[in-house]
């Protein structure tokens, strides 16, 4: 067997294998009959459609010739990374961590620490227009969203404003 | 005419200053992100769904449909000058619009988008005021296995306008199906895939998953590819006026494609993208006249005709929205979303229960677009200089509007954790070559959907034919297949491909 859709392929495993984890939760849950549905009905019917759809998918890629065997392709692990942990980094700071004893550092801290790691994510990085750009973003959040909308969030850390 | 006392009520509300502001913000914020490449108004009202709670109803819903249409018209500006679509719709007008200003004439293809889009956004408000009644009426002889035939329709049509695979935007449907039924169920109080924690109970967070796989998922692939080197055509723009000649050929192909546009607007899956697909299409096949200049070198018709196109499906997608309570497309169900934060229960009755909201909201349109002539046109020397913002400055800022967003929908940092795993999810669907709009429609319809379908099964008694027997509803039915057969037509289907091709 020769994958000639390496896309297709795995995107027919993925649907393949959530459609049967889907279609496994469901039959945990009462699943009744059709005049009578439990909350198990739809969501197996669902997930046994998109199982025979991931493998319809999956085997029509072993088949069906495509050019240059559509590739995948390299994955941005670099960008992948550091736009998640940006935004990790802001929600941990925002919020605090209780579990590490981590207490709220509010928006402000969150803002310079988003756009820091965010930035690290492009291709040149330079810390003094990240600094500026992170300057600016504060302000103009704390203008638009606490000062305009009125939004209630953790401004500055809490042990600082009690 | 009862049409003019419900407009002259809509223009009551719409004309109260709080009201033009939001429209003018909307409209500036529209413009805005069809101007700058990679952000498109999916993400954008996504982000400002939160940012609404504090405003009144009308107001939210004038400023969120403004981003909408205005993005049709900022797209326009980049497809023109920097060979790029700002917005997804604006794909076909990158192929003439560049061309035109290559030849020195970006001042009439920028005026020619700008006014071509005018005209249709008018045409589009009005039939959106004239059929919207008639439908509403329609609709309330909808039972429950007619609302599930015609959501059926709906997922078919959104699939149609997936480009790519029909199979993958099939699954990709049902995958969206699915995670709309992550929660508590209505009917037995179980809590469905939520794994015990408390914030899963109440079902996934919308804006965590719009935003995480339009926004992040974006943001991650566009890093991926390394910038090139764009051609801006920011100095050459005078004279924005168009020449006699250039209006003669201008005005049939902007009644054409505001036609085409109207028309599939309506029609579920349909919307701003499938109508400039197939305004420039049609446009394509007909006739050049004598001294004209071939498509693809600068014709001014292939960018009247898919702009005015983009413009009027955009305003008529709102109509299956307001009076059948079933989104149409992706921003469509943004709408939904952004209805029910603030108690709205998006169907028929919404015109009859907030009139003034519902007629409130298609004259703020009109105004919306007069607006936006003045914003596109007069002011294009703004726009242009955006375009000189580098993408390093743009993206962490979109990551922070995201995160702070989706903070607010709840107070909880649970969503900031969900949206981050929807961001990995959506690189992924990137990766593999799944489109995600059809999963956000999905995700909005499951719910609704699952209700349906148990109310006309228990009404029928288990029995599964009610959903044939009905007229109305096998005629849904029976387009729905139609709409399907005709996708897998061998002569359609290459057709087909070959027009997402520049996808």
């Amino acid at each position: 067997m020769k994958i000639k859709s390496q896309k297709d392929f795995f995107a027919g495993l993925m649907f393949l294998a959530v459609g049967i984890a889907f279609a496994w939760g469901a039959v945990t849950y009462s699943v009744g009959e059709g005049a009578r549905m439990g909350p198990g009905y739809f969501p197996l019917m669902l997930g046994i459609v998109m199982s025979i759809l991931g493998a319809v998918l999956a085997l029509k890629a072993t088949i069906v010739e495509t050019e240059g065997g559509d590739k995948i392709g390299k994955w941005a692990w670099k960008p992948l990374a550091f736009i998640i942990l940006a935004n990790l980094a802001f929600g941990v700071l925002l919020g605090g961590l209780p579990s590490i004893g981590l207490p709220p550092m509010g928006l402000i801290v969150g803002i310079y620490a988003l756009t820091i790691i965010a930035s690290l994510a492009g291709e040149k990085f330079k810390l003094t227009p990240t600094l500026i750009l992170a300057t600016v973003l504060a302000i103009g959040s704390y203008v638009a969203f606490i000062w305009a909308l009125k939004l209630q969030m953790a401004v500055w850390p809490t042990f600082i404003t009690g | 005419m009862e049409l003019f006392s419900h407009l002259s009520m809509g223009f009551g509300v719409a004309f109260t200053p709080i009201n033009l502001l939001y429209a003018f913000i909307g409209c500036v914020l529209g413009t805005l992100i069809g101007v700058l490449p990679g952000i498109g108004p999916v993400a954008t009202i996504a982000m400002l769904l939160p940012a609404t709670y504090a405003l009144p109803p009308v107001s939210a819903l004038i400023m969120l449909a403004g981003i909408y249409y205005g993005a049709q018209y900022g797209g326009s500006t980049t497809a023109i000058l920097v060979n790029l679509p700002g917005e997804s719709s604006s794909v076909v007008t990158v192929i003439d619009g560049y061309q035109m200003a290559r030849k020195g004439r970006a001042g009439p293809a920028l005026a020619a988008a700008g006014l071509g889009s005018f005209f249709a956004g008018c045409v589009g408000t009005v039939i959106l005021a004239a059929f919207a009644p008639p439908l509403t009426e329609l609709a309330f002889k909808f039972g429950p296995a007619e609302y599930f035939s015609l959501m059926t329709l709906g997922l078919i049509g959104a699939v149609v306008l997936a480009s790519g695979s029909l199979l993958k935007a099939v699954a990709m449907i049902v995958l969206g199906l699915l995670l709309g039924l992550v929660g508590t169920d209505v009917n037995s109080g179980v809590a469905r895939y939520s794994f015990d924690i408390p914030e899963l109970t109440d079902g996934i967070g919308f804006v965590a998953i719009a935003m995480g796989v339009f926004g992040y998922g974006e943001i991650i692939a566009n890093l991926a590819t390394p910038e090139e080197d764009r051609e801006v055509f920011t100095a050459k723009v005078q004279g924005l006026m168009p020449t006699k000649e250039d209006f003669k050929r201008m005005v049939p192909a902007v009644l054409r494609g505001t036609a085409i546009g109207s028309a599939l607007g309506i029609l579920p899956g349909g919307g701003a993208l499938l109508a400039a697909f197939a305004a420039y299409t049609i446009e394509k096949k007909t006739k050049l006249q004598p001294g004209e200049v071939p498509f693809g070198q600068g014709n001014i018709r292939g960018v009247a005709s898919p702009e005015s196109a983009n413009n009027a499906g955009s305003q008529t997608s709102f109509i299956p929205l307001l009076t059948l309570g079933i989104p149409p497309n992706a921003v469509m169900a943004l709408m939904v979303g952004a209805m029910t934060i603030h108690n709205i229960q998006p169907g028929p009755q919404v015109m009859t229960s907030n009139p003034e909201l519902f007629w409130g909201l298609i004259a703020s349109m009109w105004i919306g677009n007069a607006m936006l002539v003045i914003l596109n046109l007069p002011l294009i020397g703004m726009w242009i200089k955006l375009l000189s913002v580098p993408y390093k400055y743009l993206f962490p800022s979109i990551v922070l509007f995201c995160a702070v967003g989706v903070y607010t929908t709840n107070n909880n940092t649970f969503d900031v954790w969900m949206v981050g795993a929807f961001g990995v999810i959506g690189y992924i669907f990137h990766k593999l070559g799944c489109e995600p709009a059809p999963l956000l429609l999905g995700f909005i319809l499951g719910p609704m959907m699952e209700e349906n379908l148990r109310r006309a099964l228990l009404l029928s008694r288990g029995d599964w034919s009610v959903f044939v027997t009905r007229p109305i509803s096998a005629g849904l039915l029976a387009a729905a297949l139609l709409l399907l057969i005709i996708v897998l037509l061998p002569s359609v289907k290459a057709k087909r491909e070959e027009a997402f091709v520049e996808d």
